[in-house]
């Protein structure tokens, strides 16, 4: 079994399953309400995954991290709150050319106004372009970190600059940079930054949203409900701090505990590690595709994550796929859930094969295998029958 | 299962070169058929004329299951009844999800047996066919609606 679609989820290593099952078996209670000893450690472990969030992306306060069930869910919250106060119809968000659906239709659903990064052929945002998309009426900048589709890494700390030069907000999504490399939101200097647990060696239903101190207490409630609030009469409520304003009803709580689980893995590997691993094996591939006539691959940004897109001659994406999960290797084929990006880019799907801590070259090898094989099962069969 | 049996050689072929494909001018019907999970579109002209499917062509792009079914099924429906077509589709759809054949019915279309064994591509080898069905559906219902106001 040839897993090489990390990129949309990754497999789970024992420590993080381990994790929630002890803690299902050992320390499991509702948080923040109990009066008895086990609630109160439940709410402990889960309080203490927050600071482990923290301290993995280097936010400042504690209080900065709200989990969500994902990025969508942390994209969608900052749409909802955030927009409530800051976003009138007509007001224009900059978003780029390789975005996922998730950090589209979100704006989309809000009535603004989508000003696209144009991409250069390399698959890279053009800067100068990105420059004059600013105008009196841009209200955020909604960028990812990295192409879901591509592999391109954005310099995001250099156009968060830009933006806050016009005073503009930056919202990033992480959810394929997380997994890669070390993230610093301090050094990013970004106002919000999205991810998700299970892109990340984490659970399903568990994501976060960073969000800096200040935005996030001035924003409204998301989502009505217990864990949110101080005080409810029928008449008025008033409603806690940041984070629990944002993290209405019981939320994921093993989950959570599976995620810290998964940050606590990645640190004893070392992203250092972890990013050089990934380099190893896109370099790899990228060598070995370049060498089979009729592939190419698409997007060649100087920097970028293990994920690599590229198309068959004479071949859909849908029948590569088909062929390589007969052959035990799994891709992903299609749009990716970036449609505009697909059409910027000419095609209608591409074959995407993404990389984990868990691959190797000897992976890359069975990839290159099932296409030569993809390919030979297409090639000149023909047979000159008349309709 | 084996790939062979999915990809058969008029699948491959009926894949890479469609039969019947283009725009038709004077289609009495047109219908577009998306998936939208996978992207694959199609649009279906079709000339219907006394209940008869006199001709019929398709344009859009797709991976080879998809194409070949909506070129082996138009090569297959032409000149048959509307009646007969629906009957044909209920074949094919109880060949490409349970496997089943009762009789020799669908002909060149039993190449898509092996679809049976990849769930996952039922889809991509019955798009032409819901997009014909939408199609005469909206066929009869015309009818219907006329013959009421007659």
């Amino acid at each position: 079994m040839v897993y090489l679609d990390s990129a949309a989820s990754t497999q789970k290593p024992r420590a993080v399953v381990d994790a929630m099952s002890h803690f299902y078996y050992n320390d499991y209670a509702n948080i923040h309400r109990g009066i008895y000893e086990l609630s109160e450690r439940a709410t402990r472990i889960f309080e203490s995954a927050r600071e482990d969030v923290r301290r993995f992306i280097n936010a400042r306060h504690i209080e900065e991290i709200i989990f969500v069930r994902g990025t969508t869910e942390a994209i969608n919250l900052v749409a909802e709150s955030y927009g409530r106060t800051h976003f009138k119809t007509g007001d224009e968000v900059i978003v780029s050319a390789m975005e996922h659906h998730a950090n589209i239709v979100p704006w989309v659903m809000r009535d603004l106004h989508l000003k696209v990064i144009p991409l250069l052929e390399s698959g890279e945002c053009d800067q100068a372009a990105y420059r004059q998309l600013f105008t009196s009426k841009t209200k955020l900048v909604a960028l990812t970190h990295v192409s879901n589709v591509l592999g391109t890494i954005n310099p995001v700390r250099e156009m968060i600059q830009i933006a806050h030069a016009h005073g503009v907000p930056v919202l990033v999504d992480g959810a394929q940079a997380v997994p890669h490399f070390a993230v610093d939101v301090a050094a990013l200097d970004c106002d919000f930054y999205a991810f998700s647990g299970h892109k990340m060696y984490g659970p399903t239903g568990t994501g976060v949203l960073y969000g800096k101190r200040a935005h996030l207490d001035a924003m409204p409630p998301y989502q009505g409900g217990g864990d949110m609030i101080e005080t409810v009469s029928f008449d008025k409520v008033t409603f806690a701090k940041t984070p629990n304003k944002f993290e209405a009803g019981t939320p994921d709580i093993a989950g959570v505990v599976g995620l810290s689980a998964a940050i606590g893995y990645l640190e004893k590997i070392g992203m250092s590690s972890i990013a050089a691993h990934d380099a190893v094996l896109l370099a790899d591939a990228e060598k070995k595709l370049s060498t089979i006539a009729g592939v190419r691959i698409i997007g060649c940004a100087t920097k970028k994550v293990g994920v690599i897109s590229f198309v068959i001659e004479g071949v859909h994406p849908h029948d590569v796929g088909t062929v390589l999960d007969h052959a035990g290797v799994m891709v992903r084929a299609g749009h990716h859930c970036a449609m505009p990006l697909m059409k910027r880019l000419g095609v209608h799907a591409t074959v995407r094969a993404s990389f984990g801590i868990y691959n190797d070259i000897a992976e890359v090898d069975a990839l290159i295998a099932a296409i030569e094989t993809a390919q030979k099962m297409f090639a000149g069969r023909c047979l000159h029958e008349s309709a | 299962m084996s790939l062979e049996e999915l990809y058969q050689d008029i699948i491959v072929d009926h894949g890479k070169s469609p039969r019947n494909s283009g725009v038709l001018s004077a289609a009495t019907h047109q219908k577009v058929g998306h998936n939208p999970l996978c992207g694959d579109k199609l649009v279906l002209y079709l000339i219907v004329q006394d209940d008869v499917i006199q001709d019929a062509r398709f344009e859009g792009v797709g991976c080879a299951i998809s194409v070949a079914s909506a070129s082996l099924m138009i090569e297959t429906i032409k000149g048959k009844t509307t009646q007969a077509v629906a009957t044909l589709f209920s074949q094919f759809h109880l060949l490409v999800t349970e496997g089943k054949a009762p009789n020799q019915a669908l002909g060149k279309l039993l190449a898509f047996s092996g679809v049976y064994h990849f769930p996952i591509r039922v889809k991509c080898a019955t798009l032409a066919w819901h997009t014909l069905n939408v199609a005469l559906e909206e066929n009869s219902r015309r009818k219907q609606r006329s013959e009421v106001s007659e």
